[in-house]
């Protein structure tokens, strides 16, 4: 027998059918997952065992009276930075470390509705800002492949409570890579869908015009079972798209004959390591195997996407944060002396040091005198980086790369480096800049530490990502693998 | 540097946000680089570009003017630091 926490979604939803289990057992399994190994991991800040105990109690009577639905009794873990009515919701900041969301998100409602057993919430970098989830109010999270490495982040417990099987999905958030940045450091398959797909009503907002939510999953299969309860329309989330959902799983079997797979040069640029160009270029060789066409192509303006991104998102984020003021929720500061030093105190001591710099960072750009040169400017940029996917997307139906330039590295290597840090998501941020749909999949390992594939698609198009993803993991076990300290029961 | 420190001070006043004087100096450091990275932005030529406000460039949705929430000011309220008879609570801003 396969051991529970090694299964799929899909695999742990038919042993629930099947009477295998129970969604009580399967859920108990999990939370001893979790008791016994994210100490090690400090991957889940809130265990909420008594409500999931009682969802999993819910989920027995609905799989027992028929009217289940194929994912009902399925457990899974939430970032923190999703509105959980009732339970605590941090976003990873001392700002928010008492605040109780007095809602659920709507991600967080259509799962619950599905019958998904929420097990707790996950760390992650505070108001998801953060390439490492070491700017966590809760402390770093470490990677389960190698726990003196860090996870990636900001959705790091995300990825790494994956990666360690403490459940067999969990959610994240991506505005500049932070799903498949992580995923791809945790060996696990990450999916950001495109903008707009997924609701962000109820997702802490850090920059409103790249953020979208995003799943961690075992596998392509799985991560199209939960989109298809994810995605859709919401009034509530006025930038959502009211676009067709397609069913994401009945496309996974096509085959990818003829599919046109570009290559961008400035992927493979400088930069790139060595260990994870070889894996990236296999696994292309390996798409080609399977009947995909691969050819060159070049996105010129990405290499200012990094640039336009720290405009962007700083900008967005220093509007965003002001909510945080310590008057109607979260910290306060103590005996504030009048309304100016309630405000700057309480922001002063209830932000870390990333938060402060990235809202400083907006506040400048967007401050008087500078909003043409900064702001304008980024948001032009940004669309001469759209122009170069479009041109792109003309000629081929699909991008590949690597989804980082390295593999996972070192606590502490670039804490002092934001520079450095930043570097890191130059492949992802510019599909976040154009609101593409981009996945990460593991496909192989570099000096012992996962490598990622990522794929990006056109606007809308998931489900090719799916479908390849998925054909390449049937050809490839690189997905199936779980560190070793983590493969035994109870772990 | 891009930035000196009567930049960052008066940058952290724009955002309220209270920061150590101690701490001035790296945050002229650490803001300064990540200008200097933001500079490159003059690389690319955008004239005649129309700034991109929406990645899919779609427009706001309008909707009727309509009541669609129902009143929940007790449970909003409780997770206010100071309330008082359904007020928020800041210190007096008027002698």
């Amino acid at each position: 027998m396969i051991e529970l926490h090694a299964r799929t979604v899909a695999g742990l939803a038919r042993g629930l059918r099947d009477r295998e289990y129970s969604a009580t057992e399967l859920t108990q399994h999990f939370l001893n997952r979790i008791s016994s190994s994210n100490e090690s991991l400090n991957a889940v800040i809130t265990l909420t065992r008594e409500q999931a105990l009682a969802a999993a109690s819910r989920a027995d009577k609905r799989l027992a009276a028929g009217d289940a639905g194929p994912l009902t009794g399925i457990p899974l873990l939430h970032k923190d930075v999703f509105c959980t009515d009732g339970i605590r919701t941090s976003c990873g900041s001392k700002m928010l470390d008492t605040f109780i969301a007095p809602y659920d998100a709507t991600v967080v409602a259509k799962l619950n509705a599905a019958g998904f057993v929420m097990l707790g919430k996950t760390n992650m970098d505070e108001f998801a800002m953060g390439s490492s989830n070491e700017n966590s109010y809760y402390g770093s999270v470490r990677n389960p492949w190698d726990i003196e490495r860090v996870p990636g982040g900001s959705s790091g417990g995300s990825a790494a409570a994956m990666a360690a099987r403490l459940a067999p999905v969990t959610t994240g958030s991506d505005t500049g890579g932070s799903v498949r940045q992580p995923a791809a450091f945790c060996g696990v398959t990450g999916l950001k869908p495109t903008y707009g797909r997924i609701s962000r009503y109820g997702m802490i907002a850090f920059a409103s015009s790249l953020d979208q939510a995003g799943t961690f999953t075992a596998d392509a299969q799985d991560a199209a079972l939960v989109l298809n309860v994810m995605a859709g329309f919401d009034r509530r989330d006025s930038t959502s798209v009211d676009h067709p959902v397609p069913d994401y799983a009945s496309t996974l079997d096509d085959g990818i004959g003829g599919l046109r797979i570009g290559m961008p040069r400035e992927f493979f640029d400088e930069g790139l390591d060595d260990g994870v160009a070889a894996q990236v270029q296999a696994a292309i060789k390996q798409l080609e195997a399977l009947g995909a066409s691969v050819k060159e192509i070049t996105l010129p303006s990405m290499k200012a996407s990094v640039a336009t991104y720290y405009v962007v998102a700083s900008a967005e984020c220093s509007s965003n944060l002001s909510r945080m003021d310590g008057v109607r929720f979260g910290y306060r500061c103590r005996n504030p002396r009048d309304l100016a030093d309630l405000y700057t105190r309480s922001r002063g001591e209830g932000f870390g040091a990333e938060v402060k710099r990235r809202i400083m960072t907006g506040t400048y750009t967007l401050s008087a005198g500078f909003y043409d040169a900064y702001y304008l400017k980024a948001q032009k940029v940004r669309r001469v980086i759209a122009d170069d996917f479009r041109q792109a997307f003309g000629d081929v139906d699909l991008i590949v790369g690597p989804t980082t330039p390295e593999t996972a590295f070192k606590l502490g290597e670039k804490a002092n480096d934001p520079i450095g840090m930043y570097l890191s998501d130059i492949y992802t941020i510019a599909v976040n800049l154009t609101g593409l749909p981009g996945m990460s999949i593991p496909c192989g390992f570099s000096q012992g530490l996962p490598v990622g594939l990522h794929l990006i698609g056109n606007v809308f198009d998931e489900a090719r990502l799916l479908n390849v993803a998925h054909q390449y993991q049937r050809h490839t076990d690189w997905h199936r693998q779980i560190p070793e300290r983590f493969q035994r029961e109870g772990s | 540097m891009v930035l000196n420190d009567g930049d960052v001070r008066n940058i952290a006043g724009l955002a309220r946000l209270q920061i150590d004087e101690a701490d001035i100096p790296r945050y002229v450091t650490k803001l300064s680089q990540v200008l200097d990275l933001v500079s490159q932005l003059s690389e690319i030529n955008t004239r005649g570009v129309m700034p991109m406000a929406h990645p899919i460039d779609a427009v706001q949705r309008l909707r009727a003017d309509e009541v669609t929430e129902k009143d929940q000011r007790e449970r909003f309220q409780g997770i206010a630091p100071v309330v008082e008879s359904g007020l928020y609570l800041v210190p007096k801003v008027i002698e």
